[in-house]
């Protein structure tokens, strides 16, 4: 069955968008990542034009982000002061961000860096997740257990500003959670994801805070940078397509339930190699477009008027 | 008096051509998109209507071409640049339809001279305008060129592949294939007569493809109001967030 999106104009399966909105839900319940960087690459791989599924893309990670904060929220691993601290950068980097793409988008090379920002951070993130996963496999084979890395003193505890997070059991000064939060808004304008599988790593091994609230926050903060992103991109873009964000969105809500049953089952280790791998899958493809000499030399683009 | 015998003969000639009128309709002159639009066919028929017997100088024939809204597009070009490919040149064409198909009794070459192209802009290549390039690209041509090769390839520009079909001097019709990802706007079709080669007289009409329902709806206030719509998305991907999280506790009861 065939759907027409009013605002991409272009006519797809919506079987297709269910199945990739269901896919990236797997996936989201499996490991609790938003799955925007999963999701614009597949959009732009049908033909969704690269402004109308960064922008969409935002706005099916709110959904995916609120749905999980819930859940989170239950269990009281959320760090909401921390969570506020990140969004006022989070905001200021998402302004930024929108802005950056503006500008891009008229010279003609909002293609190219969102490409690029897709290759860098897959990359480095699909090589991080392979590297701790295939680490964490072998452990768990030679019964060691995992080094526990010390609490130490950094520039960062040195610097003014200081505030107490109760959740986190931090004392540390605003300054580097207004930075992380700002680099994360950055990225979530520019590429439509929830930057998640940045901020994760960045709360843990940045701001040493404790692994069972990183996620938790991580999502707190995402719904309201991408809920931000998305009605900035709907205000100045008009790319925000409704048609195709309920597809996702209800895809992703099955996917979702199905993944999490599956991980019940699966063994997490090996499953996180998967999602290495694939991660990469989409890094690699996304570069090899940039690396090999394309077919088609020239590219069309409508002219707003 | 031979004078006047040619003048006569000359202007019964052209009254003759005058008399050839075209009479046309098409099968529909509202396309609506829907949700599901996949696409829709278009016949356009008509018929030569005149008082005169057929005059025998020369084979009729007959142009129909569709075209949809136009507007200005961005060409741009990449080369590699440190190893990756980039654009780097662009040509803005001032003009160029969304749709445009061309459906005749013969390949154009041989029923349209080049001069008559270029006054009623009936080929591709007529249909694209393109003011100025910018100083830094020397071979304007090949950009439209590429916007031609592009949307042909993609099935927007062309010709019909059935072609124009003429009974008897007198009865015509051919079909277009509207692709599913077609644009919204007034669409035009034109009748051309020709004969040895030349414009003897044409006719249009209009087809209103329009985004009904909840396309309509939606492109509409997406572009008239982009905060309300904004919001809508937001709230939307909120309720979809909550419900899915309550859908998940009652499973997991």
């Amino acid at each position: 069955m065939q759907i027409y999106l009013p605002i991409a104009e272009v006519s797809v399966s919506a079987f297709l968008l269910f199945g990739i909105g269901g896919l990236v839900g797997i996936l989201s319940g499996l490991f609790g990542v938003g799955g925007g960087f999963l999701i614009t690459p597949l959009l732009f791989f049908i033909g969704v034009p690269p402004t109308v599924a960064v922008a969409t893309g935002a706005n099916q990670v709110v959904a995916s982000s609120i749905s999980g904060v819930l859940a989170h929220l239950k269990r009281r691993s959320v760090d909401i002061r921390m969570g506020v601290v990140l969004l006022v950068g989070g905001l200021a980097g998402s302004a930024i961000g929108i802005w950056v793409f503006n500008l891009l988008s008229r010279l003609g090379q909002i293609d190219l860096t969102v490409q690029l920002a897709y290759v860098l951070f897959l990359g480095l993130i699909g090589l991080l997740m392979l590297q701790e996963s295939v680490r964490a496999m072998r452990r768990a084979r030679s019964g060691t257990a995992p080094r526990v890395k010390r609490h130490h003193h950094t520039w960062v505890h040195n610097l003014p500003l200081k505030m107490k997070f109760r959740t986190s059991g931090l004392f540390i000064s605003v300054i580097p959670p207004l930075i992380v939060g700002a680099f994360v808004g950055l990225l979530a304008a520019i590429m439509g994801v929830g930057g998640g599988f940045i901020m994760v790593p960045a709360m843990i091994y940045l701001l040493g805070m404790p692994t069972k609230v990183v996620i938790g926050t991580s999502l707190f903060q995402i719904i309201f940078v991408t809920s931000f992103t998305t009605f900035m991109h709907a205000l100045t873009n008009q790319s925000v397509d409704l048609m195709l964000a309920l597809l996702l969105i209800l895809g992703g809500v099955v996917g979702a339930q199905v993944g999490t049953r599956i991980g019940a089952r699966l063994n997490a280790e090996q499953l996180r190699v998967l999602l290495a791998l694939l991660v990469l899958a989409v890094c690699i493809k996304i570069a090899l477009d940039l690396l090999i000499e394309p077919n088609e030399l020239y590219s069309l683009a409508k002219v707003k008027s | 008096m031979r004078w006047l015998a040619l003048l006569l003969g000359l202007f019964a000639a052209t009254a003759a051509a005058a008399q050839e009128e075209v009479v046309s309709g098409v099968s529909q002159d509202r396309i609506s998109i829907t949700a599901n639009f996949e696409g829709s066919d278009l016949l356009v028929y008509g018929a030569i209507k005149r008082e005169t017997p057929i005059p025998d100088t020369g084979l009729l024939q007959v142009i129909i071409t569709l075209e949809g809204p136009s507007g200005p597009i961005v060409v741009r070009r990449k080369s590699r640049q440190m190893g990756i490919w980039v654009n780097t040149s662009s040509v803005e064409v001032d003009n160029a339809p969304s749709f445009y198909a061309v459906a005749a009794t013969a390949p154009l070459e041989y029923i349209l001279s080049q001069t008559e192209d270029l006054r009623h802009k009936i080929s591709v290549p007529q249909k694209i305008r393109s003011v100025g390039a910018p100083q830094d690209v020397m071979d304007s041509p090949a950009f439209t060129d590429a916007l031609i090769r592009i949307r042909q390839d993609e099935g927007i520009y062309g010709a019909a592949e059935s072609g124009t079909e003429l009974k008897d001097s007198t009865l015509f019709s051919a079909t277009f294939d509207l692709p599913a990802n077609l644009v919204e706007g007034n669409y035009v079709t034109r009748i051309y007569l020709l004969r040895n080669r030349h414009v003897l007289t044409s006719d249009q009409s209009t087809i209103y493809v329009r985004k009904v329902g909840i396309e309509r709806w939606l492109y509409t206030l997406a572009q008239q109001q982009p905060a309300a719509y904004g919001i809508l998305a937001l709230v939307l991907a909120g309720l979809a967030g909550w419900a899915a999280s309550e859908a998940f506790r009652l499973l997991r009861r």
